[in-house]
């Protein structure tokens, strides 16, 4: 009975992506989960749950000649019409299960005029349509409110072009990102960025919401990295920028415009973008602190030690390591006993033996002077994904005892952590947090603290309006009071629209309200959000 | 023995990390091992968690847990992690880049055991390389002792002076019981091995590790009696199919002799 034969070949599913998030429970040591997603009940229509949002008369409901105009031009797997039995549930859902919108109909367009020949279709008849990519936001900004047409960049998925010497990826927007970073990886390169929902968010979608992740620190945000963009402006008329260079300064740098933009202005069919090599050598380390200020230290002091080989500083509270411990069986916690806050560094270079040593006198430095109570070095591959667990585990652990409420939040370093202890106090001032039946079981923080990002997770037993009244405006007042943004890497979407005037200000809405009105002045994108 | 401690010997492994999918080199003639990462034998990991348990638990008296790597010299690298999650004392037997074979293995082993007055071996039932599963059961032959292979759990009975171990076999368990000295090999389910602490990290770098070389055991025959021909990967899995209706799936199910 050769037991290593079952050992390997598992492990052999899994391409070793140590930094990479979706790692399905394969090997022996991975956790199993308890508990998938609690929230199996249907979510309310938005609609009912949002009374106050009202459909815009403006719009035209759709007529069996649209219908058949989109047949005209859609092949029968490109278009997909509600019925009886498929309310088309996967697309009016957003992943949260939080919002759920009523549209009978989702487009799937295979070629970039086809999508043209749709939104100009939509334009001229005054037609709603929510662009869709993976469908994983996070602030229900890629599902519909009311009726709005889906239109999804499912089916255009390709890799367009790659140049191996200036690591220049041109690709589709539907690309999924899992698959992109794969195919970068057999090219020695990394997508220079990477998130929760890599198995099925799109490149496109990222983009269009600006998406931040665990590799902001290293390799920076799409607005750098993004070199350029090919956009459907609600018109039907195709802006390409996708043979854009590394250094190009001839006039505005239109493309920043729909970085981020949530396809409230144009959708975006495809993106060219700069990606770095791809590191050879991955260290992870998991240190307990005492308090916020040795974090804040410790990341000062990471900064300069590690410096260039410094790629991921994310912290934790321990109410975030509670929850998931009681999701994840069979994953042992680096440490026994309980620490306030955690850290785990990750590093990534080209030479194991220049970053182990950087590391190894870091870490004796930190311990040396107090600043770190206790910490564990990963031996090997599966100690350094098992740590990752404990980071990238809590956003699903977060929500498995019913539902949660994320907030995702940029703050001065030093305020970061004050917000989830303002929650907290909050919450139970309200009286609505501590066993059930209270609604709320604890209101937690973790993030990249290399950002000053945040994010408060307020894990409930059920969605309700009595702890979202608790929470909002309350969080954003505080955020505005310590000059923050209330959306770091989330996007405003639906949940956030209404709370822009915490970040931006007057003369800003203006600014952004103008440029709405000029590239979409039938506001047929994405209504009812962001602005 | 009840009036004189254990002393564990734990031998362990360098090997390619199980996480890596190994690569053929070129001319078939090995794995490729540059820019690839190599850690501790899992199965070894798990012996000496159990050395530790066994000391921690104070389920015997441990005078010493020994730890030995035999292996190029980056062999030091596990053995440091060895003292850091708990081993007393360590060896490097530096083998420069020459592979043994379990044989030449089992041989150094029974020396050294000689020498540190060892009375328990726990070491890996294989080490996930070669998965030869050979230098355990060799050892016992050669230093005439009892040995439990592929442990899944270890207890300690009458004082400490025999151990009884349940063992995976097919189809179930089986439970044996031996008196010191012993060797036992481990399977997966014994334990879940620790993380290093870097406490402790730092304090393993003042552990003694004695260095010895090959030749130090000259009077050994350590000559491989196997001729290495070629070495080549398996065969990629044939990519599946879709089928277009029951009646298709069926008839390709016939057709493979599967129903």
């Amino acid at each position: 009975m050769i037991r290593s034969s079952v050992l390997r070949p598992l492990c052999r599913l899994t391409v070793s992506k140590p930094w990479g998030k979706f790692r399905i429970p394969q090997t022996v040591s991975s956790p199993c989960l308890k508990a998938t997603y609690a929230t199996k009940v249907t979510p309310k229509l938005t609609a009912e749950a949002y009374p106050s949002v009202k459909r815009d008369s403006k719009y035209k409901q759709l007529s069996s000649e649209d219908i058949t105009f989109f047949e005209s031009i859609l092949s029968q797997q490109e278009l997909l019409q509600a019925n009886d039995q498929d309310a088309l549930e996967f697309y009016n859902e957003d992943w949260m299960r939080k919002y759920r919108g009523q549209s009978r109909l989702v487009l799937r367009p295979k070629t970039v005029q086809k999508v043209s020949q749709i939104l100009k279709y939509c334009n001229d008849n005054h037609i709603a349509v929510v662009p869709q990519g993976g469908n994983t936001g996070l602030v229900g900004g890629s599902v519909p409110i009311f009726d709005e047409v889906i239109l999804s960049l499912n089916y255009l998925n390709q890799v367009r072009d790659f140049d191996p010497v200036s690591g220049i990826l041109k690709c589709d927007a539907g690309l999924i990102l899992e698959n992109a970073d794969q195919y970068l990886a057999e090219h020695g390169y990394i997508f220079p960025l990477d998130l929760g929902a890599k198995g099925s968010c799109h490149v496109g979608g990222v983009v269009a919401t600006n998406a931040g992740g665990l590799r902001l620190l290293r390799y920076g945000s799409l607005h750098g990295s993004v070199l350029g963009l090919e956009v459907v402006l609600p018109n039907g008329d195709i802006v390409s920028s996708m043979h854009a260079l590394r250094k190009d300064n001839t006039g505005y740098d239109l493309k920043q415009l729909f970085i981020g933009s949530e396809g409230t202005i144009g959708v975006i069919t495809g993106v060219s973008i700069l990606t770095p090599p791809r590191p050879k050598a991955f260290n992870v380390s998991f240190l307990a602190l005492e308090n916020f200020q040795a974090v804040q230290n410790v990341f000062v002091k990471a900064k300069k030690d590690l410096a260039e080989i410094l790629s991921a500083f994310e912290f934790m509270d321990s109410y975030s390591q509670d929850l998931t411990k009681k999701h994840v069986e069979n994953l042992n916690h680096p440490f026994e006993e309980e620490h306030p806050f955690y850290v785990l560094i990750e590093t990534s270079g080209s030479n194991k033996e220049h970053d182990d040593a950087k590391l190894e006198a870091f870490l004796e430095s930190v311990i040396e002077d107090g600043l770190v109570v206790d910490g564990v070095v990963a031996q090997d591959e599966t100690e350094l994904q098992n740590l990752w667990q404990w980071r990238e585990l809590i956003p699903e652990s977060a929500q498995a005892g019913g539902g949660v409420y994320k907030y995702d939040i940029s703050l001065p370093l030093k305020d970061l952590y004050s917000l989830v202890e303002a929650a907290n106090q909050r919450l139970e001032q309200v009286g609505i947090l501590g066993d059930a039946p209270k609604p709320v079981i604890r209101a937690i923080g973790y993030g990249h603290v290399g950002d000053g990002n945040l994010h408060l997770n307020v894990a409930v037993r059920e969605y309700s309006k009595q702890v979202e009244e608790a929470l909002e405006p309350f969080v954003y007042e505080f955020v505005s009071s310590k000059q923050g943004s209330i959306s770091a890497e989330h996007g405003l979407g639906f949940q956030k629209k209404n709370y822009i005037g915490y970040t931006k200000t007057g003369p800003e809405i203006k600014l952004i309200k103008d440029l709405k009105n000029h590239y979409d002045p039938n506001g047929i994108l994405n209504p009812y959000k962001y602005i | 023995m009840s009036s004189k401690g254990l002393r564990i010997l734990v031998p362990v492994k360098r090997v390619i990390d199980y996480q890596i999918r190994p690569r053929v080199n070129k001319t078939k003639t090995a794995i490729e091992t540059t820019g690839v990462k190599f850690s501790i034998n899992p199965f070894d990991d798990i012996a000496l968690e159990e050395a530790l348990r066994i000391k921690e638990k104070k389920k015997a008296t441990v005078d010493a847990i020994h730890a030995i790597s035999i292996g190029p010299s980056k062999s030091q690298d596990i053995l440091r992690n060895c003292l850091a999650k708990g081993a007393d004392t360590s060896t490097l037997v530096d083998a420069g880049s020459q592979e043994l074979e379990p044989l030449a293995v089992a041989k150094i082993l029974k020396q050294v055991v000689e020498k540190q007055g060892s009375n328990l071996v726990i070491l890996g039932k294989q080490a996930i390389d070669d998965d030869n599963n050979n230098t355990g059961q060799m050892l016992a032959g050669m230093l005439n002792w009892p040995q439990a292979t592929n442990a899944a759990n270890v207890e300690f009975e009458n004082g400490g002076d025999r151990i009884k171990i349940t063992r995976e076999v097919d189809g179930g368990e089986e439970i044996v019981s031996a008196p010191l000295p012993l060797v036992i090999t481990t399977d997966l389910r014994l334990n879940q091995p620790r993380y290093v602490g870097l406490q402790n990290l730092m304090k393993a770098k003042k552990k003694p590790m004695d260095k010895l070389k090959l030749k130090d055991f000259a009077d050994l025959d350590l000559e491989s009696r196997l001729k290495l021909l070629q070495v080549v990967e398996p065969e990629p899995r044939s990519p599946g199919i879709k089928v277009g209706s029951v009646d298709e799936l069926v008839q390709n199910l016939k057709d493979a002799k599967a129903i």
